[in-house]
């Protein structure tokens, strides 16, 4: 059993396909584990494997996590939110029925911030995730469930969203792989929408060769989003065993003393870098002037498009719905705050206030001319390097508790992962070893539509970390109910 | 600084109604994140054009031919209150308090 619980996507797939592996197996083992759960991964879990058994596909019936905010047909689909708490759409997001096409059924949907607003998973409605690695901790987000279920063994894989860190933070503080592709790679239609110009669906994976697996099946231009446009050339799997020639560009910005990195993570995000010098990569210091005001830019963008997003749960056509007095304006203002948690009231008036007349062109117009120069910044630095590299997140895995009531603080932490969406480029996050006991990430970010280029240089760069992940994966005896069989709960 | 008027006025806009305690909680949080947002103004910006899509693209256009749709049924699946075939909602026309 414990040997199958090793097995990476892509090398449960091939052991299906060798005929060494029974899916059904497969897929109930996972259902078993995921079922018994002691972190509140979850918000749903199948109950049965599919019904028949799955035709040949190339993902072979290992089943995925998929993050709550995905529509899922018949199957509640709730953003971490009150509002849409027991809501089943009618339908399914495009990147889920891909994936479902190629051969990985629905294991189970994973907890998140709600809307996915959050960098913690502490937002959730359905009460916040923990760390695998240190359950008193969280687990980052807001994919925090997909993050922490795949660290934990307890889904083989699975996806999540990033708008600005939301894919790669958690997987950092998890210690997996997270790949958030180029804007449009995939189609966001299904996507439970947060900020409509920066959300991106990606994978949350053991390694970046399952990242590279499963973006292959993901991607791809959709009629139902005008906005997808697929990646230009087919994702090949990682295979590069060197980075020589590779020029690094380490931005100050993002990495020096400003920047608020904790020297623990500073110092693996060194010593992972004079690993990248010894596999040949030549690693410079770059320039992103405009950088330390993403943060700023962000903060403005995505939530005033989330307050447009969002104006669509009013209670009318899906979800809570709380009376007013007899009339519609009350029963949307009712609805709206009972339905929304506190960090969802904030953006959207955050949001609200950056669009309102006399504000627009100090807050959001101005945060859209910042994005422009941050665009700028990448493009100037991509004349000259192959990839700008940071650490992921600033720090590890933090108590649960210890920023929620600071929203400043949380949003720091999005600091070196916000740059990336607002320029519409990918970026991947690996494991880079520990920093007393915690995942600390480190991040690539490239050239749009580079996938296979950024998949290749993580993946040589992850061969040569060779980092353990097995201290999170949870032990038969810490699921829930372990003691159970024997009485002695 | 954001005033408590200027806060129940963007909680009107919001269609969001906010206790007393929310709406204090509200004023203080986000002085404070603008604050550090208003930071961006030291930028010199004149001149930048402003990004509202990230990638190069024209405008998508295709052939406007029928196509299956959710069924009315489905559609209306998850309405909190159906009236005959459609969303039903209380009265718009009375004006709050």
């Amino acid at each position: 059993m414990d040997d199958i619980l090793e097995l990476t996507g892509a090398q449960a797939a091939a052991a299906i396909t060798r005929g060494e592996l029974d899916a059904r197996e497969l897929f109930e083992l996972y259902r078993e584990r995921a079922s018994r759960d002691p972190l509140n991964a979850f918000t749903w879990v199948a109950e049965a494997p599919p019904a028949s058994d799955p035709a040949p596909a190339p993902l072979a019936g290992v089943p995925i996590a998929v993050k709550d905010l995905y529509c899922t047909e018949g199957v509640p689909s709730q953003a971490g939110s009150r509002i849409l708490e027991g809501y089943r759409p009618p339908y399914t997001a495009t990147v889920v029925a891909r994936l479902a096409a190629a051969g990985a059924p629905l294991l189970a949907k994973t907890n998140q911030d709600e809307f996915a607003m959050g960098s913690s998973t502490e937002n959730s409605a359905f009460g916040p995730v923990r760390n695998p690695w240190d359950r008193e901790r969280v687990p980052g987000g807001s994919s925090g469930g997909s993050a922490a279920a795949v660290a934990a063994g307890l889904a083989p894989w699975a996806i999540g969203t990033d708008t600005g860190g939301s894919i790669r933070q958690p997987a950092a503080l998890c210690g997996v792989v997270g790949l958030k592709p180029t804007y449009g790679a995939c189609s966001r239609y299904g996507m439970i929408a947060f900020a409509s110009s920066l959300d991106q669906a990606g994978p949350l994976t053991r390694d970046v060769t399952d990242a590279a697996l499963l973006l292959s099946h993901m991607a791809g231009r959709d009629p139902c989003d005008s906005t997808s446009i697929g990646l230009r050339e087919p994702v090949t799997l990682p295979s590069r065993s060197d980075l020589k020639g590779v020029r690094l560009g380490v931005p100050e910005e993002l990495t020096g003393a400003d920047s608020g990195v904790q020297d623990g993570v500073r110092a693996r995000f060194d010593e992972t870098l004079a690993i990248a010098e010894n596999l040949g990569a030549i690693v410079e210091p770059c320039r992103l002037p405009h950088a330390p005001h993403a943060l700023s830019a962000y903060y403005l963008i995505a939530p005033a498009e989330a307050s447009a997003n969002l104006a669509r749960y009013d209670g009318v056509r899906y979800g809570l719905r709380v009376d007013g007095d007899d009339d519609l304006l009350s029963m949307y203002r009712r609805t709206r705050a009972a339905g929304f948690g506190a960090e969802v009231k904030r953006r959207i008036m955050l949001g609200t206030y950056a669009l309102s007349s006399g504000y627009y062109d100090a807050y959001y117009g101005a945060a859209q001319k910042v994005r422009t120069k941050i665009a700028e910044d990448f493009a100037i630095a991509f004349g000259t390097f192959d990839f700008v590299v940071t650490p992921t997140s600033p720090w590890t895995a933090f108590e649960l508790g210890s920023k929620a009531q600071d929203p400043l603080a949380m949003y720091l932490n999005d600091f070196c992962t916000v740059p990336m969406p607002l320029a519409g480029i990918p970026a991947i996050s690996i494991p880079a070893g520990l920093s007393d006991g915690l995942p600390v990430g480190f991040q690539f970010a490239g050239p749009a539509f580079g996938e296979n280029a950024l998949l290749d240089a993580a993946f040589a760069l992850e061969q040569a970390l060779e980092f353990d992940q097995r201290p999170a994966r949870l032990h038969e005896s810490q699921l829930v109910g372990a003691g159970d069989a024997e009485g002695t709960q | 600084m954001l005033a408590r008027d200027q806060v129940d006025h963007v909680a009107r806009l919001a269609r969001l109604e906010l206790t007393e305690e929310e709406a204090e909680r509200m004023a203080a949080e986000l002085s404070k994140v603008l604050d550090h947002i208003e930071k961006i103004r030291e930028l010199d910006l004149a001149g930048v054009p402003p990004t509202s899509h990230v990638v190069d693209v024209v405008n998508v256009l295709r052939a406007d031919e029928p196509s299956p749709s959710l069924s009315v049924e489905s559609a209306l699946g998850s309405a909190p209150d159906v009236v005959a075939g459609g969303f039903g909602v209380p009265s718009p026309g009375a004006s709050p308090a």
